[in-house]
């Protein structure tokens, strides 16, 4: 309701504005995120993060009057490209934003720069995208895909541990994703274990897994899988002797409510959490909450970035999104203060960031995460060198 | 052998869940004719809203005490309203109406509840395990959901087999035009059966709860293995229905648990657990394919 409220007073306020003083055109956003059906949760969730700072702004980013189009994919690859499509040829977008799945982005990505239009990732990070296929219209303002497994692998690695039992669902980022844990964590191998995606229950994997004896768990289960898998650990006895890491992906605060108190104590990686002290972050965190009342995610975090960053662009070309060379200079500069403090773009326009290690903790009543340390600073993904930019 | 037999444990609990979606599919797909999609939305719609009474009074019986009616009545509104109607249709229709179906719970779940998935504690007195062999400790609830499972397959033989209900219910499955000859009010019956086979999805939902994710779209991943068990063991046959789901059950935890070291024997160790992997959530439909080719009504066939 409140949201609602928001949008109309803003939509107001364009209105108004634009007909006292006939300005330049509107900076057209086109979002094509997940908003229905399973996943819809991250999706919802960069929605909110960037319309925060919209509001924030009064309906507007960086001075500049902005029209954000948002439509569902319902995280189907067909839909997002549909969608995609519609907003390049009919709407004339200027930016692109919000896909959420690696495989949906690998369909729309190519097709949207390749018009010359902006596209700004704020989740998806495919490998594909990050290295020889690196393009000058595409940023991203999450992390590569392996960004995090990379960070568990060291953190791992760093505690000690030598002889870890890995698990991840049997498709393409599953395996990325355990092939970026193992290029920092060097160690022994209990087990790796690739289970059908989707599966609900992991009764036979924990048996073998105890069965194995390792000293640590790393697993990348994202949604439910991770949800269904927690708790299964936890019923099996099995956190009180065996530490389980991963990926920020399980452990974020949309996860962690269904998880409950059976993810106490697990460590994660992230490049941001709602405990990370700096004036941004303090303000974000604090006006989600007043705005939406529940705990923003890594994902709203990460639409918030994507939508500061948009801003100062905007703000350095004068509101000018036609000059595409201006605007992408001034995405490149990445002058925003991320919530997730410094940040700035490498040679293929992903990331160049801190990865914290998380525990999560209850925290008033409420299970959340707490930042424990640093596995990587300034960390640059491992495809930056294949790319020509 | 101590490990096999705990796999054997996990494959019998995850068949008395097939269980217990498979006994309402198969009674409705066998005496109404009809292939109800949207079964998995009950067992999701069980599951949120024993959810949120377990949230609202921190009780998990309560939460299973409200579920279970609350679902066969919505259920049976929904037959008696809509779903009646569409007995005498093609089998494409019903598919086509229930996938509907499918989309709106989906949609009103989250218009209800939100996006974001929902959690069920496992009540105090089943958290923990027990060591029933001693060496292995094995999880407590899901030992409760075996000895739950095998309880409603009693049952359902019971009423079945022994009840004047599980007669007509019998003879609605041979015949129906000849039991609704004979007097019998059939829309009743029908309403009736599918109430039931609503309420058994509930409680596999609400049992589901404490262990998966109680979240949008999870009726759908179990709905698949139904259908599976269903057509394994037979439309419209509740033996067949019990049996087909203990085997898909042991196959599939089987599968997981030995097929990956299997290969390793043969295979680098890269390529064993890559095609372990995809042979192992492959194994049902195999067996399924195997089995039908043998028997292509299936393990127990209901009609005479």
């Amino acid at each position: 309701m409140k949201r609602q409220f928001l949008g109309f007073s803003a939509a107001a306020a364009v209105a108004l504005a634009s007909t006292a003083a006939a300005m330049a055109e509107p900076v057209k956003i086109g979002m094509v995120t997940t908003l229905s059906g399973g996943g819809s949760g991250l999706g919802i969730d960069v929605r909110d993060g960037f319309q925060l700072a919209v509001d924030q702004e009064g309906g507007t980013l960086g001075g500049h009057e902005i029209e954000l189009i948002v439509s569902d994919d319902a995280r189907e690859p067909d839909r997002a490209r549909q969608a995609a499509d519609r907003m390049v040829e009919r709407d004339g977008v200027d930016i692109m934003t919000g896909l959420i799945w690696s495989n949906l982005a690998i369909a729309v990505v190519p097709r949207v720069v390749r018009e010359d239009v902006i596209y700004i990732s704020a989740n998806a990070g495919p490998s594909i995208l990050a290295g020889r296929n690196c393009h000058e219209n595409y940023f991203n303002v999450a992390w590569q895909n392996d960004n995090l497994h990379e960070a568990a692998g060291q953190f791992v690695k760093d505690e000690g541990h030598d002889n870890v039992y890995m698990l991840a669902p049997n498709y393409p980022a599953g395996t990325d994703a355990l092939e970026g844990f193992k290029r920092f964590y060097d160690g022994g191998i209990a087990g790796e274990v690739y289970t059908a995606l989707g599966q609900q229950d992991y009764a036979a994997e924990l048996a073998a897994l105890r069965n194995a004896e390792p000293d640590a768990v790393y697993i990348f289960l994202p949604g439910g899988m991770g949800i269904s898998f927690i708790r299964q650990y936890e019923q099996a006895g099995l956190n009180e002797i065996i530490p389980l890491f991963g990926p920020a992906f399980s452990f974020s605060q949309d996860i962690l409510g269904a998880a409950g108190e059976a993810a106490l104590g697990v460590r994660n990686a992230s490049q941001w959490s709602k405990d990370l002290e700096n004036p941004a972050n303090a303000a974000f965190v604090e006006d989600f909450i007043a705005a939406y009342d529940r705990l923003p995610s890594l994902y709203a975090s990460q639409g918030y970035d994507t939508a500061r960053l948009i801003a100062s662009a905007l703000e350095a070309t004068g509101g000018n999104a036609a000059d595409r060379d201006a605007l992408r200079e001034a995405l490149r500069a990445a002058d925003f203060d991320s919530v997730r403090g410094a940040f700035r773009f490498g040679n293929n326009q992903h990331p160049i960031q801190d990865i914290y290690m998380r525990e999560v903790v209850l925290e008033d009543g409420v299970v959340t995460n707490k930042v424990i340390g640093t596995a990587f600073e300034d960390h640059v993904d491992a495809y930056a060198q294949d790319c020509r930019m | 052998m101590l490990l096999f037999l705990e796999q054997t444990l996990n494959g019998l609990q995850l068949g008395v869940m097939l269980f217990l979606m498979a006994s309402g599919l198969t009674l409705i797909a066998g005496i109404m004719s009809f292939i109800n999609l949207a079964h998995g939305s009950f067992y999701m719609i069980g599951a949120f809203v024993a959810a949120s009474v377990a949230q609202a009074t921190g009780s998990f019986m309560l939460g299973l005490a409200v579920a279970l009616p609350a679902t066969a009545i919505l259920a049976m509104v929904l037959e008696s309203g809509a779903l009646n109607r569409l007995y005498d249709r093609d089998h494409l229709d019903q598919v086509l109406a229930t996938f509907g179906l499918i989309l709106f719970f989906n949609e009103l779940v989250k218009i209800v509840w939100g996006a974001q998935p929902f959690y069920l504690n496992t009540p105090d007195w089943l958290s923990g395990s027990v060591e029933i062999i001693s060496g292995v400790p094995y999880p407590a609830y899901r030992l409760a959901l075996i000895v739950t499972g095998l309880a409603v397959a009693l049952f359902l033989y019971l009423l079945i087999q022994r009840s004047r209900l599980g007669m007509l219910i019998r003879a609605g499955a041979s015949n129906r035009e000849m039991v609704g000859a004979l007097g019998v009010n059939i829309k009743l019956l029908y309403t009736l059966v599918f109430g039931l086979g609503a309420l058994l999805a509930a409680l596999a939902g609400v049992m589901a709860g404490p262990i998966y994710a109680v979240q949008i779209g999870m009726g759908e991943s179990i709905l698949i293995l139904t259908f599976v068990v269903v057509v394994v063991g037979g439309i419209g046959s509740i033996r067949g229905a019990f049996a087909g789901a203990l085997l898909i059950g042991l196959v599939d935890t089987m599968g997981r648990a030995y097929l990956p070291d299997m290969l390793r024997l043969a295979l680098p160790p890269a390529t064993a657990d890559n095609l372990g992997a995809s042979l192992a959530s492959m194994s049902i439909y195999i067996l399924m394919a195997v089995i039908l080719a043998l028997r292509p009504r299936g393990l127990f066939p209901a009609h005479g």
